[in-house]
């Protein structure tokens, strides 16, 4: 019974608690496919550029770069071409505003 | 409360979850609720650490993982060339307890009742989840090479398709074998683990032998009619490197084995006796997927939504990794495990939120190859959720290959690898 009782103390706390909670937003899981090379947020490992905290623009106009074949790489400009432009925009957003 | 004491409380509470308290709980929105993870591979760990993140810490995660720390697949194939170590492809899964708060309990999954919603484990144990996550990647269908079923056949012809302590013994057998010997290397239809793997491994057995026994040959026996990745890249790296070393067979598929002589037998041609042989049975979907009667294409692979990960034979279910049905043009990576890994856990917290999951996945695969010691070769792609056919599909005009191999990549490589280690599991 007291376990019962903790059980659904725990559950009254954690419904409470999830008003705050956000929606996992398409963003969110799009930059997540970034991180196996730029790591987890976009704090990359050593030997790969980080993400995280960057200016929105500059990260945005690298992107841009990489599709349009004006900044040449190894494999950026291969898959850049499979976002919009909008897409390539949000992601950009999204990692500006992650902590560095 | 704070969040640690939280989720102890609920750990003491798990034994009233499996009475069915946890289902109603969980509409409250997915805090509270329980998620299994089986498997710790590239998609189950990545899967394991990911719900937490996107839950904001409120879903409990518990990853069930027989081996005591992950060995990855890719980076392998340098172990058997002898630049790398097996500890150098090792890592602990004390990151994803500690910063993550995933519960890591080392045990095998034994079954699954989807109807109350139960893992058992081998220990005796029983998990209850309200969703569960399955990615336990590849088994061999060893009834398709009899031979195999001797005593002691499968500790002397190795796979080494599941990195580990295969991978150490296939190195000391290419150690201990005379100068002047064979090696064979036999590659099943696709689909498989890897598409590439077994090119890049014949590309690194040789570069080994170059260097350490050079009257030594690397043979590839390709049951598929051609090289099923990167063919022009690797075709030109053997010609270029290994010229006298590596000898390409293609349509050769192995039927039987026999491990006393290692000498392979086939469907069409004779018989073919190495020094060493490494054989790739034929695979399908990890054995407790097929067991849970999840692996609904043609009795080897776990077809799923796109969108979710949910089988479609099972409620509540999510398979993702190397065990699925894969989508058009999808290869069996541990990149695309990783993808698939964040896509699942996504839904999974949306669901257990009693929210719509996110309903445009898009993301990419890179898979890089080493064709010598330092020079690498890649193909990329990238995926999108394609409403109308309910699939994953390639976009076109995205993706592609190396335009030659390149010491850069090779730096590249290295770097894919810390930072996927990183991301699905610490």
């Amino acid at each position: 019974m007291i376990r019962t009782k903790q059980w659904l103390l725990a559950c009254t706390l954690g419904a409470a608690a999830l008003g705050a909670q956000a929606q996992v937003s398409q963003v969110k899981v799009w930059a997540a496919a970034c991180a196996n090379c730029h790591g987890t947020d976009g704090r990359a490992q050593p030997g790969m550029e980080a993400l995280a905290g960057k200016d929105k623009d500059d990260l945005l106009q690298k992107l841009l770069d990489f599709k349009s074949g004006r900044k040449p790489a190894t494999i950026m400009h291969q898959l850049s071409k499979g976002y919009t432009d909008e897409q390539l925009t949000q992601i950009a957003a999204y990692f500006a505003g992650q902590k560095k | 409360m704070k969040r640690r004491q939280f989720v102890q409380t609920l750990g003491a509470g798990s034994a009233v979850a499996g009475l069915g308290l946890l289902g109603g709980c969980a509409t409250g929105g997915g805090s509270g609720a329980k998620v299994v993870v089986i498997g710790g591979g590239y998609g189950g760990a990545t899967a394991a650490k990911y719900v937490r993140m996107f839950s904001d810490y409120s879903i409990d995660v518990t990853l069930v993982e027989p081996n005591a720390a992950f060995v990855s697949c890719p980076i392998s194939n340098l172990v058997l060339q002898g630049s790398k170590t097996i500890t150098d492809i090792t890592t602990p899964y004390d990151n994803l307890s500690k910063r993550h708060g995933v519960k890591v309990v080392r045990d095998m999954a034994a079954s699954i009742d989807p109807e109350k919603r139960i893992v058992k484990l081998a220990g005796g144990a029983e998990l209850p989840y309200d969703r569960l996550i399955l990615s336990p990647g590849i088994d061999f269908m060893w009834d398709t090479l009899p031979g195999m079923a001797k005593e002691g056949a499968k500790d002397k012809v190795l796979h080494a398709w599941k990195a580990g302590p295969q991978t150490v013994a296939l190195r000391k057998q290419l150690e201990a074998m005379p100068d002047g010997g064979v090696y064979a290397l036999s590659i099943p239809l696709a689909p498989y683990r890897c598409p590439p793997g077994p090119y890049e491994r014949a590309c690194m057995v040789a570069n080994y032998f170059k260097k350490a026994k050079p009257k030594s040959k690397v043979v590839i026996f390709d049951a598929n009619d051609d090289i099923t990745s990167k063919k022009g890249l690797f075709t030109k790296a053997w010609n270029e490197h290994y010229k006298d070393i590596i000898e390409y067979r293609p349509k050769h598929k192995v039927v039987d084995v026999d491990a006393a002589t290692n000498t392979l037998k086939f469907e069409f041609n004779d018989d073919f006796k190495a020094s060493v042989a490494n054989v790739l049975p034929t695979m399908r979907a990890g054995d407790i997927a097929v067991k849970t009667g999840l692996a609904t294409a043609n009795a080897r692979w776990c077809e799923v939504d796109f969108l979710t990960f949910e089988a479609k034979a099972a409620k509540n279910i999510h398979v993702l990794g190397d065990s699925i049905q894969i989508a058009p043009a999808m290869p069996k990576s541990g990149h695309m495990a990783n993808q698939h890994g964040k896509t699942c856990a996504a839904a999974v917290v949306s669901l257990l939120q009693g929210k719509e999951p996110p309903q445009l996945p898009i993301y990419a695969n890179t898979c890089y190859s080493f064709v010598t010691e330092e020079d690498v070769v890649h193909v990329s792609s990238v995926h999108r959720y394609d409403a109308e056919k309910k699939t994953m599909l390639p976009v076109q005009g995205a993706g592609g290959l190396s335009s030659a191999a390149s010491e850069l990549e090779g730096r590249y490589a290295l770097a894919w690898a810390r930072n996927i280690w990183a991301d699905s599991l610490a």
